[in-house]
């Protein structure tokens, strides 16, 4: 009885040995190459090391990761990491000071600038990007291809009559009106509640939300009368499935549709919205934090921001970043 | 007339049994089907992305560069503390409570509160193992933090599965152990667990399993997204599976929706390669005994 238990009992042991051994191995293995191919190309970066680690939106995210990858291509030795749990955990992150650089969708608030002070730190603003929030509806929605504000008004502010397209203009079909957005967490959602509906954060409830954008990307793209809104990188991506609502600021503006050009010089209006980081200031002394701030302004870091799906802004926003730098 | 009856009701009574088949087959059905559906829209979406740079390479803005060599190795580092931890405290806190505690209040206070630990959500597991081993213990966002968070999470599912198994060895069997004059650690470690180990196991692999497919409390615990070294110490920064293919799936680019269902097939194979270690070692241990 003893024997045959100590035998299944070094069976067991020996599994868990083994599987453990093995997720050992698994990761010893892997980690060479790494090391092998940073001293492959060694000669070729510069002296800096260290590490820089990045949290906040996930709006801001792509961008931040792009330029990380190409920064730590041409640096080594530093180790850039990114994540996006959200604006409001990023400036948390940045405040408890486990990051060193916040990505933010919007700009600081002011007690989360009065609970940096309290730490004794401080942050510094750099917009690096803009976002064209962008009205989309379906490819064969024929009728609604210019709105104004107004109307947009009508149909998203907080306890909104609006259910028919017949609701907004009489000549519109008289057919239910469908409407996807993201949800009230999002970056987005208050910009938009904000520039639209005058109050931020408040708007309709009776809408399909989705944190995930591409939900709202095929929502829309599979109903005639649907509409939604979200970030312009989502509707650039998904041009064959949606059109986007051209938009006047009122009755007699022209309507301007979203297009990286008129998100630039700013006459999309009011749906254009600078993306920001917010590096915390005792850091800029850091050579590898000054670096890659300098590296996230360049002509480089742009031409990523806009790879990656976003307008990059206008070349003296970036030297007054730039000008920050000590 | 009777007998009409009677056939009446015997006919009834078939139908009903019929109705009933049927009802239970297509419920058995809808699981399987739902999971066939599952497998071959996931592995015509990211079977043609899946090859050794897939596997080799870290994550990246190109699609076709990506991938998920951090997560794979974060997930391995974090299992290698959760798996061992969980499995000793689990089971030791399940022997306790069947073998050496007395039923009364606060025992059974206990047990009340594991088994509402168990329906938590993994969220709150998530801000607690923040506030805790994050911020309180100074473990700053690193793979042990991280392991630990994942430990409290799974450790309700198998002190319970551990208890049952347990509870299943019959009494007979522990008093014939004691007649012959052993003692209750005896019992246990002779009698008891040997009996009970493929059930503890079964339960303890399942629970694995849901640790390595968990997101949200990692995102809130500081698993990063992006991340291209490995981790050589329980102090180090890591991701985790989900979570990269989590940040893939919501990218604007269709490729990536591809490349995410890659990294599914790959998290797939990792999870049904440890149930298939759990069935294997239970059906092994069951035939012995």
């Amino acid at each position: 009885m003893f024997n045959s238990w100590l035998r299944k009992g070094s069976i067991i042991l020996a599994a868990f040995v083994l599987l453990f051994s093995l997720a050992a191995c698994g990761t010893e293995s892997k980690e060479t190459p790494t090391t092998e191919g940073a001293k492959e190309q060694e000669g070729s970066s510069m002296e800096l090391s260290g590490e820089i680690n990045i949290d906040g939106s996930s709006t801001v995210f792509p961008i931040s990761q792009a330029v990380a990858e190409e920064f730590m291509a041409l640096y080594n030795d530093v180790n850039v990491t990114v994540n996006l749990s959200g604006s409001s955990n990023g400036f948390k992150a940045l405040i408890a000071g486990e990051i060193e650089i916040a990505d933010a969708s919007r700009q600081i608030k002011d007690k989360e600038v009065d609970a940096l002070k309290a730490e004794g730190k401080e942050a510094v603003e750099m917009p690096v990007a803009f976002d064209g929030i962008t009205v989309v509806i379906n490819p064969e929605n024929d009728w609604a291809t210019e709105m104004t504000v107004d109307e947009l008004k009508q149909i998203w502010e907080g306890g909104s009559t609006v259910t028919k397209w017949s609701d907004v203009r009489a000549e519109w079909p008289n057919e239910p009106i469908k409407l996807y957005g993201p949800g009230p967490a999002s970056g987005t959602f208050e910009y938009f509640t904000g520039a639209i509906n005058g109050t931020k954060n408040e708007s309709r409830k009776d809408y399909t939300p989705s944190e995930d954008d591409n939900v709202l990307v095929t929502g829309v793209s599979r109903d005639k009368y649907a509409m939604g809104y979200f970030g312009f990188s989502y509707y650039v991506e998904n041009q064959n499935k949606l059109a986007a609502v051209s938009i006047k600021v009122d009755e007699s503006a022209v309507a301007v549709a979203p297009s990286v050009e008129t998100i630039k010089d700013g006459t999309y209006k009011p749906l254009s919205r600078p993306i920001y980081i917010y590096p915390v200031k005792s850091s800029l002394s850091q050579p590898e934090i000054q670096e890659f701030l300098k590296y996230y302004m360049s002509e480089e870091g742009q031409a990523l921001a806009e790879e990656v799906g976003y307008v990059a802004l206008p070349a003296e926003m970036y030297e007054e970043n730039l000008s920050m730098l000590p | 007339m009777k007998q009409l009856d009677a056939e009446r009701q015997m006919r009834r009574r078939k139908r009903k049994n019929t109705i009933f088949h049927a009802l239970f087959l297509s419920s058995t059905l809808f699981g399987v089907i739902a999971l066939g559906m599952l497998l071959i829209q996931i592995l015509s979406d990211g079977l043609g992305w899946l090859n050794w740079e897939f596997l080799t390479n870290n994550a990246s803005r190109k699609a076709e560069k990506s991938g998920i060599k951090a997560a794979i190795a974060g997930t391995l580092w974090m299992m290698s503390i959760t798996a061992p931890l969980s499995f000793i405290i689990g089971v030791s806190t399940a022997i306790y409570l069947e073998e050496y505690a007395k039923k009364n209040w606060f025992n059974r206070f206990i047990q009340t509160n594991i088994a509402n630990l168990a329906g938590v959500p993994s969220i709150v597991y998530g801000l607690l193992g923040l506030t805790i081993f994050v911020r309180v213990f100074g473990f700053g966002k690193s793979v042990l933090a991280g392991s630990l968070t994942m430990t409290l999470l799974i450790l309700p599912i198998i002190i319970v599965a551990s208890q049952e198994a347990i509870k299943a060895i019959p009494v007979t069997q522990r008093n014939a152990s004691f007649a012959l004059g052993a003692n209750r650690w005896q019992t246990i470690i002779r009698v008891v667990l040997p009996s009970a180990l493929p059930g503890i196991m079964t339960g303890s692999i399942l629970s694995f399993s849901r640790a390595v497919g968990e997101t949200a409390p990692l995102i809130v615990v500081g698993a990063v997204a992006y991340i291209t070294t490995l981790p050589s110490g329980v102090f180090d920064k890591f991701t985790v599976m989900p979570i990269q293919i989590y940040t893939w799936a919501n990218l604007p680019q269709e490729e990536f929706h591809h490349v995410a269902a890659a990294g599914i097939i790959v998290l797939l194979f990792m999870l049904l390669s440890m149930n298939a270690i759990a069935i294997f070692l239970r059906n092994k241990y069951q035939k012995k005994n």
